[in-house]
């Protein structure tokens, strides 16, 4: 584990090498070139595939805070294991949103203005600060995980001396922040689909990012579990599917309820470019995932929980991009698709992401040392691992 | 400062001439042309409805929805009417013209250092105390400049003055909580393509109801999330406490 290896060539190697070289080529354009140039963002436009692209990050991201709710304010002890991957997907997934914004601002070099001009009447500036101070938080939460590998106790001891009210202030922060991209779109009722607009958005945002983020756990564990090594007992799976499955059911219920109550269900009559984006991401993302993980054969078979947690993870994309672009879209005089540079930025993104994710798996501490699947000893926490163990 | 400024566009005087949009274009310093929509080189459009024209320009909402959304406060309401823009501030996020009820801010797509651009009720003509230089143009006075107040006094007399001359309704007085820009039609504004159905309301409020509810969640979030953290915690120590052995802790019945 230690020695260090020269990095192998893989087909995963390439294939990212690849995309982060065209993702790099395209966002040169991009700031030489200018958005007009290198987009099909318009003025009827002016938001396209890269802040569809943010939510999804950002409701990936929602892993983090869950498990670490669920494992150090809630508890549930046995969870430990996931809590530095969770808190990896986060951070990674925080940064990467960060560096999509700052591409996707017309002005990237007054970034900083959020802090010093204030305008608390703005959604936008109130996630602006989410982002910044929860990604200060996963930055602290992280950094244990750092200061470990290079021995140095002393800061571990002040991080952890404050661990409380910060995790309490990062779970606080992302559930603002899930739920006010959902309240950006509360200013655009004129133009929003009505399949997709309703007050009640930053309610449905947050509880969709509950079942992609435990999802996204799932699969995680999944992927990561195979060379011999487990991760996280089928049996804790299962369990996380289950609240996979109670989300999913919740956001349904009051998904549907508001519809009902509110009339725009009658927009279901007919068979629309809008009805058809609705119905595939209601099936797809919650009505067959759910009934599939109500079955406890599902909950505990790796075949059945890969298929079921990237249906919800589809599903949640297409929502966030019908709320995003094709809720905005009239079809078909007024439509949007994203330019091959903007799909290039955004894959080349992805694979920096993903690439991160493996090299730092690989060289810090993020998942118990231990190879055979019984971890008998305490798995180590994620916040206080040096002081436990002296 | 003084009162609050508006325009009064009567669309059952307007001939077409396009003399708002010269005088735009000459006091913006815009490039010459007859241009049909809203552009960045051009402030305010004509666009024409069966015979009837209709002024497409920022209508200066008193509680403007961009004002709203900007995150850094680039643009703001003047008291005497105008909706003012600062590139200085401005980061290009765009929530301005996603959020505009009008869709009105255009921007620089072309420039490396973007900006928006739109009418600003001539701003420094008001200053001075003159009049917008398109109501100046206006040979019909099919676009009048006044205090807000008399025009909607104004309005409404033209409309009781001759009736059925008019539709009983002046658009702007109230529709997203009153704009700097009233219009009167002889034909119901729908049909004319302005928004009908933006109600009274102003749209800030929409973003508000959520907003207002931030410090709640951090308030009641923090307490509850401490407590939980407190119940559970203390929940081990008893257990530890009562000398329970470690494997009763909650499912550790993995093989």
């Amino acid at each position: 584990m230690k020695t260090f290896k020269f990095p192998r060539i893989t087909f995963w190697g390439v294939v990212a090498t690849t995309l982060i070289v065209l993702g790099v080529g395209a966002a040169i354009a991009r700031f030489t070139l200018g958005l007009g140039a290198t987009t099909n963002l318009s003025d009827e436009f002016p938001w396209g595939l890269w802040i569809g692209f943010d939510f999804l990050g950002i409701g990936l991201a929602a892993a983090g805070f869950t498990i670490v709710a669920a494992v150090h304010l809630f508890h549930a002890k046995d969870y430990e294991p996931i809590v530095r991957p969770a808190i990896l997907t986060a951070f990674i997934g925080y940064l990467l949103v960060v560096l999509v914004l700052v591409i996707d601002l017309g002005r990237p070099d007054h970034f900083w203005h959020p802090l010093v001009m204030w305008n608390p009447h703005s959604v936008m500036f109130e996630i602006t600060w989410c982002v910044i101070l929860y990604t200060t938080v996963l930055s602290a939460e992280f950094a244990p995980i750092v200061l470990e590998k290079f021995n140095l106790h002393t800061p571990i001891k002040w991080i952890h001396s404050v661990s409380l009210p910060l995790m309490i202030l990062g779970v606080l922060l992302s559930t603002l922040h899930q739920s006010s991209f959902g309240s950006l779109y509360l200013i655009v009722p004129n133009r929003l689909n009505p399949l997709w607009y309703t007050p009640l958005l930053p309610i449905l945002f947050f509880i969709s990012c509950i079942a992609s983020g435990v999802s996204m756990v799932i699969l995680e564990t999944l992927i990561l579990s195979r060379k011999g090594r487990t991760l996280l007992p089928p049996e804790l799976r299962a369990n996380l599917a289950k609240i996979t499955a109670v989300a999913l059911a919740v956001y349904l219920v009051v998904r549907f309820q508001d519809m009902f109550t509110r009339g725009t269900v009658a927009e279901l009559k007919h068979l629309t470019y809008h009805s058809l984006a609705f119905w595939f991401e209601i099936i797809v993302g919650f009505v067959v995932p759910l009934v599939l993980l109500l079955s406890n054969r599902i909950r505990h078979s790796r075949r059945g929980l890969y298929v079921t947690t990237i249906m919800v993870l589809a599903g949640f994309a297409a929502n966030r991009m019908n709320v995003a672009v094709t809720g905005l879209e009239k079809y078909p005089t007024h439509t949007y698709f994203p330019s091959l540079l903007e799909v290039l930025i955004m894959t080349g993104i992805a694979a920096i992401g993903f690439t991160a994710f493996t090299l730092i798996a690989r060289y810090l501490p993020i998942f118990p040392d231990v190879a055979p699947p019984e971890p008998d000893q305490h798995p180590f926490s994620s916040l206080s691992p040096a002081i436990e163990g002296d | 400062m003084g009162q609050k400024k508006a325009l009064l566009i009567d669309i059952s005087l307007c001939v077409g001439c396009n003399a708002c949009q010269a005088a735009c274009k000459a006091e913006n310093h815009l490039p010459e042309g007859d241009e049909k929509t809203l552009s960045l080189s051009a402030f305010t459009a004509l666009s024409e409805h069966d015979g009837l024209f209709v002024r497409a320009m920022c209508q200066h909402c008193d509680i403007p929805t961009c004002v709203s959304a900007c995150p850094v406060a680039a643009l703001e309401k003047r008291a005497d009417g105008p909706v003012l823009y600062s590139a200085d501030k401005c980061i290009g996020c765009r929530y301005c013209m996603q959020a505009c009820p009008f869709h009105i801010p255009r921007y620089e797509w072309k420039s490396t250092r973007p900006g928006i651009k739109k009418c600003i009720l001539c701003a420094p003509r008001l200053e001075k105390g003159l009049p917008t230089a398109c109501s100046e143009a206006c040979p019909t006075g099919a676009t009048k400049f006044g205090d807000r107040n008399e025009l909607l006094i104004e309005a409404t007399n033209r409309i009781t003055a001759d009736s059925g001359k008019y539709v009983p309704k002046i658009y702007g007085k109230n529709d997203v909580g009153g704009t700097s820009v009233l219009y009167i039609s002889p034909v119901p504004f729908e049909k004319l393509g302005f928004d009908t159905r933006l109600g009274q309301e102003p749209m800030p409020i929409l973003t508000m109801n959520a907003l207002s509810k931030v410090p709640n969640v951090v308030g009641v979030g923090s307490v509850m999330l401490a407590g939980i953290w407190w119940i559970t915690n203390r929940r081990e120590d008893v257990a530890r406490e009562e000398g329970s052995n470690k494997q009763d802790s909650n499912h550790k019945n993995r093989g």
